[in-house]
């Protein structure tokens, strides 16, 4: 930097000659300096004022934007996580349309060993399989005195056999806090509920994770934290489904059949009401899944939907009503029973001879396999394969189970003769909630529904299938089923409240293929009450039946599901609160011949 | 009047910091007793589910059907049924008695002009 000098030697000469003072220059140069150096100063000043003023600034913002948050944010208690020395109950609770309890945790106690610190271990293992009869002496000792330094003992304990443990004294032995899944109703809706396990196990804890059933297919929103203590609610109703249970119980006891299931279904939101198969298991103890044999003679084998039968005649109404709906037959309509249809090398005959020709109605009545052929050609295979499929009957259940996804419905390949074998059910394998779906349908006036195991609002309809017309034709055809002298099902008439339905016997195909037994059936029947205001449907499939109380066995529908359903009806409709009613007298269906369509 | 100042700052920051300090322990007391309560809580959840699976396991329906049945002769607790729905207008109305008249005339005819709404005379 220049200074300028304070005496300029030319203005001092200049100034002198001119006679003026030459310190005023001097005074001059020295205010200018002075001047400059307050420039400075106070430009150095503002800096800072400003630099100060900003950090004071953002010092307050912070403070203001904090303050902000703090009045605008939820108020939370601190540490709330930190009281965490026990576990708490972490998956949700099960509970039915009423709220009991179907399943929910329980802090128990599980039993390992530190093999180190044990004083006597022989003597331990002698009075822990003196608890624990199930145990082995030897394996214990081995695992006890061996190198390991950690061994789980026992999963589970109850209290009394943690105080029997703890009186043994054995230092080596140790407790950790366990949740435990509880079933509080034993094996009742076991199929639904599924069952658990334990995932990742630990001292302290254990994950519990679901294995079957709802269990696992809700097992994430089980587990969710945020959601543990809302409970999963169900569709299913506790009693009617122990009153379902207890019936078919009997029933297949009575009927000697060896497996059972009951579907019921409320028809205007497809909410399952109960579902039930037997053999059943525990949940609290769910059994392996077999290794060896057939599938279905494990009880953990779930009918209802794992179960894909031939279900015979009850299908004999989704093609009476498809062919009223196409406008092709009316009730009344006189349908050629000339028997038997001969196609290639197979021959479709009746149960009974029939006569030559039957009403519409009739056909449905008596359960004639050469009428519905007749029906089903009018309608076609591509009609008939679409309508199977808006019911819901080619496609694996859309229940609430992880076992539904991976059952899919079996056919034939679809041809002329399947045609006319479909339509009365034979040539296609499908589960009896698939069946109990396609009847709500029929019952609710041609709406479809979906199978639902959560608690619906009312009123959730699908997509119109089948004119109301068509459905409430149908729906009295059904019901004459029952109340007509000629029915199949006379013993499911259950007085006020007008049962309707339709009974299916199936031959069971043989289990090396290539044909069926001559004394195995599947006997089902599909009803829907009460028949003229239709709320529930209620499918009843027993396995092998066989009502031996006459001189010969008979195994027919009419005699082994109908009776059972009959019960069951008598059972649980007083206990879902439905009133007996006297059916209103309206025309009768089989004299209504005005009614042209 | 400037010591007065000093004097009064001085006062204000001491009674500031000894304000905080003591919502400092105020706050340090109340987390203490949040997180005794929220022991408490979880204690008391744990319990109440024992207690609501208990009555679950003890409300079963295979076990109230038993007991039921064992009871039969004191309780006479059958299956609800069908024909055990009745209507309202089935129950008859209890008979009332009828009372003893035994008013003077007079004012028999008040109450006959009263339930008439007529005036009094």
């Amino acid at each position: 930097m220049i200074r300028t000098p304070l005496r300029p030697l030319a203005r001092i000469l200049k100034a002198r000659e001119e006679g003026e003072n030459p310190d005023a220059i001097e005074r001059e140069n020295i205010r200018a300096r002075h001047d400059e150096l307050q420039t400075r100063a106070r430009r150095r000043a503002q800096g800072r004022l400003f630099v100060l003023g900003l950090f004071f600034m953002f010092a307050f913002a912070t403070i203001g934007v904090r303050m902000g948050t703090l009045a605008h944010s939820e108020p939370a208690e601190p540490r709330t996580a930190a009281s965490g020395a026990h576990i708490l109950a972490q998956r949700a609770d099960i509970v039915d349309r009423k709220g009991r309890i179907l399943a929910t945790n329980f802090e128990t106690f599980s039993l390992y060993a530190h093999p180190q610190e044990m004083i006597e271990p022989e003597m331990a293992a002698d009075a822990l399989v003196k608890i624990f009869p199930d145990l082995n002496r030897e394996r214990l000792v081995k695992n006890f005195t061996g190198k390991r330094t950690f061994v789980w003992v026992k999963r589970k304990l109850s209290p009394e056999q943690m105080q029997a443990v703890h009186d043994i004294g054995e230092p080596g032995l140790r407790f950790g806090p366990r949740e435990m899944r509880l079933y509080p109703n034993g094996a009742l809706a076991a199929h639904i509920l599924g069952g658990t396990s334990f995932g990742k196990e630990d001292v302290h804890s254990a994950e519990v994770i679901g294995v079957a059933g709802v269990e696992k297919r809700f097992d994430e929103r089980l587990r969710d934290p945020a959601l543990s203590h809302e409970p999963l609610t169900l569709s299913i109703d506790l009693s009617v489904q122990a009153a379902v249970e207890r019936v078919l119980d009997g029933g297949m006891t009575i009927m000697n059949a060896k497996g059972a299931t009951a579907i019921l279904m409320d028809a205007e939101t497809g909410e399952l009401i109960a579902l039930a198969s037997l053999p059943d298991f525990d949940p609290n103890d769910r059994p392996a899944p077999p290794t060896e044999g057939a599938p279905d003679d494990s009880p953990i084998f779930n009918r209802a939907v794992q179960g894909l039968y031939e279900l015979g005649s009850v299908f004999k109404i989704f093609t009476v009503a498809q062919a009223m709906d196409l406008g092709l037959v009316n009730p009344s309509t006189i349908i050629d029973t000339r028997g038997p249809i001969k196609w290639g090398k197979y021959k479709i005959r009746d149960y009974r001879n029939y006569g030559s020709e039957l009403s519409t109605t009739k056909v449905l009545v008596k359960s004639s396999n050469i009428g519905t052929a007749r029906i089903a050609q009018m309608i076609g295979v591509n009609r008939q394969k679409e309508f199977y499929g808006q019911l819901g009957l080619l496609d694996p259940s859309p229940v609430e189970l992880i076992e539904a996804p991976k059952v899919k419905p079996l056919t034939q390949r679809w041809s002329e003769l399947t045609l006319m074998t479909m339509s009365y059910g034979h040539g296609v394998s499908t589960s009896p909630l698939n069946l109990a779906t396609a009847y709500a349908t029929i019952a609710n006036g041609g709406y479809t529904v979906k199978p639902t195991l959560l608690r619906q609002p009312r009123n959730q309809r699908g997509p119109q299938v089948l004119s109301e017309q068509a459905a409430a034709h149908a729906m009295k055809m059904l019901r004459l089923v029952v109340s007509d002298e000629d029915g199949t099902a006379s013993l499911a008439e259950v007085p006020g409240y007008a049962v309707g339905g339709k009974t299916g016997t199936a031959d069971k195909p043989l289990t090396r293929g290539g044909g069926y037994y001559e004394d195995k059936v599947i006997a089902t029947f599909a009803s829907v009450f009460p028949a003229h205001d239709p709320k529930y449907v209620l499918v009843v499939t027993l396995d092998e039946p066989s009502e031996n109380s006459g001189s010969e066995p008979r195994r027919t529908a009419g005699w082994t599901a109908v009776p059972v359903a009959a019960e069951i009806i008598r059972r649980v409709a007083p206990l879902m609160g439905l009133r007996p009613e006297i059916e209103p007298v309206t025309v009768t269906g089989i004299t209504e011949v005005s009614q042209q369509n | 009047m400037r010591t007065i100042f000093y004097a009064l700052t001085v006062a204000i920051v001491i009674s500031m910091a000894f304000w905080a300090y003591h919502e400092n322990y105020k706050t340090q007391e109340a987390q203490a007793r949040t997180e005794q309560l929220q022991q408490d809580i979880a204690g008391a959840r744990e319990r109440l589910r024992m207690l609501r699976a208990e009555w679950a396991y003890l409300n079963r329906p295979d076990r109230l059907r038993d007991l039921a049945e064992i009871n039969y002769k004191f309780l006479e607790l059958m299956e609800i049924r069908p024909h055990q729905f009745g209507r309202v207008g089935d129950v008859s109305m209890p008979v009332e008695e009828l009372e003893i008249i035994d008013l003077p005339l007079e004012e028999l005819e008040i109450i006959e002009l009263r339930s008439e709404g007529g005036q009094f005379p």
